[in-house]
């Protein structure tokens, strides 16, 4: 049984603006708009793109000790963030797998939390479950949220709102923008510079509309947004990380601090700690296909005797690349980049090679 | 000469036994930017509906199906270094390949351009 699929509070302007919608994790987004997925991810790259990720989750934590407890849900350092910074993590389970990833900001008062749509449910019932009751969660269900991603973002959101430009990558505050208040966020998952910013519903179109009507911003769908975060060499949920993937074996090493890595106290702890004294038994890395055929999700990766080592998580053409990029997990040994691997697609081998990630330069300002 | 239509949106153009494949424009529409074009080689023999190839746009892949029964006579070259033309000139310069057809029978079961018309609209 299928539940009609939900709306953002912008669903009627990507109808207005010729979105093609489908349906993705219960919610009715736009996949691309008559520009097309390549000309919205070359915008992206080169001027600035705005999506709509308002079917995310937006979670306010209050009470005393918010930070230290969701520390006991996330291997990342969430006390050690100062007001106004925010910063990447994972819920993990007690094997380690990843539950979700999410931004975790230090509001001030409160923690402002940002998770998948596919999760979000999921999310809030292990927060509300785990989370020490004297703690206050509320889920924003009367906001939006857009993310306005690529070089020009600063310079567009700025003339709107000059706190903007005062921002780093990954802090975030709350101000005006044309009048409306916003939390903005200097954060994105493209790989370029950019904002998230979250405002009421009810004043989401209007702040779209403001900023489409700048000369350098388009809009973009969910189909550039994902060839934009893989060819940033970006994890995908339900793709690249899940369950069966601790935060190691994804490459996400970075996103645990030393503390927090000598100490443990999150879920899977144990495990985690092990694979990075250990090293994991596989390795999310980048794929590059070395003809023109993409490799999607599912696709076999071989060793060149021809012996299955590993499978493609994402997959398929990068527009700025001007050619296939994929992600996949692989057995440790076929992790070092440069290996010469094969390509298990259509039933024909094709050769390929473990890619460096990202596929193309982050350009976040810090 | 006549042209019949496929339900999987591709259209046949036959000239004596020689059919020349492609892909509406519909469909060439709503693949979106296509990024990939492959097509089984001349020499090929196969039945109707079967796998005769691949278009991937940036989304997705879709397989290209045989229309009618046949053998592969001609690959349309061009569409290795521009698999973009498929947008841009579907039902014209972009055509996928050219088939030997085994069972003309079977092209009175494809649509003709009204009754493709008809079948886009109520899709």
């Amino acid at each position: 049984m299928t539940e009609n699929p939900k709306r953002t509070p912008l669903y009627d302007l990507h109808v207005e603006l010729g979105g093609k919608i489908v349906d993705f994790a219960g919610w009715s987004m736009p996949v691309q708009y008559p520009a097309g997925i390549l000309k919205e991810h070359e915008q992206c790259r080169t001027q600035a793109a705005l999506f709509d990720v308002s079917h995310m989750g937006q979670v306010i934590i209050e009470g005393e000790g918010a930070a230290e407890a969701m520390e006991a849900l996330v291997p990342g350092n969430i006390t050690g963030l100062k007001p106004g910074q925010a910063r990447y993590t994972q819920f993990t389970n007690a094997e380690g797998g990843i539950l979700d990833d999410l931004i975790v900001s230090n509001a001030g008062d409160y923690l402002f939390v940002v998770v998948n749509a596919g999760c979000r449910d999921a999310d809030i019932a292990h927060m509300r479950a785990n989370l020490p009751g004297h703690l206050t969660l509320t889920e924003l269900t009367d906001r939006g949220l857009v993310a306005l991603q690529g070089p020009a973002s600063e310079a567009v959101l700025a003339s709107l709102c000059p706190e903007a430009a005062s921002l780093s990558f990954m802090e975030t505050i709350e101000a005006d923008v044309s009048g409306i208040p916003c939390r903005i966020s200097r954060l994105g998952y493209t790989g370029e510079d950019g904002y998230e910013i979250s405002m009421p519903a009810d004043r989401a179109i209007d702040l779209s509309r403001i900023l489409l009507g700048h000369d350098k911003v388009l809009p973009a769908g969910l189909g550039a947004r994902d060839s934009l975060r893989l060819e940033a060499g970006l994890c995908l949920y339900g793709h690249d990380i899940s369950t069966e993937t601790t935060p190691i074996e994804a490459g996400l090493q970075w996103s645990i601090a030393k503390r927090r890595r000598e100490e443990g106290g999150f879920p899977g702890a144990d495990v985690i700690q092990a694979q990075l004294a250990d090293g994991p038994a596989r390795k999310l890395v980048g794929i590059k296909p070395d003809g023109p055929a993409p490799a999607r999700e599912g696709t076999e990766v071989l060793n060149m005797d021809g012996d299955v080592i590993g499978i493609i998580t994402s997959g398929g053409f990068g527009p700025t690349v001007g050619g296939p990029v994929a992600m996949g997990h692989v057995e440790a040994a076929y992790a070092q980049p440069g290996m010469d691997i094969q390509l298990l697609i259509r039933k024909k081998a094709r050769a390929a090679s473990v890619a460096k990630l990202p596929f193309v330069e982050q350009n976040y300002k810090r | 000469m006549a042209i019949y239509y496929s339900e999987e949106h591709e259209w046949v153009r036959v000239e004596g036994d020689t059919a020349t494949v492609g892909i509406t424009k519909h469909a060439a529409d709503q693949l979106g930017d296509i990024v990939f074009v492959e097509v089984n080689e001349a020499g090929e023999e196969f039945d109707k509906g079967d796998e005769i190839g691949t278009i991937e746009s940036v989304k997705a892949a879709s397989e290209i199906y045989a229309p009618v029964a046949g053998e592969i006579l001609e690959v349309n070259g061009t569409l290795e270094d521009a698999p973009a033309s498929l947008n841009e000139d579907p039902e014209g310069g972009a055509w996928l390949c050219k088939i030997k057809v085994s069972e003309s029978a079977e092209l009175d079961e494809l649509m003709d351009a009204d009754a493709y018309k008809a079948f886009i609209a109520d899709a």
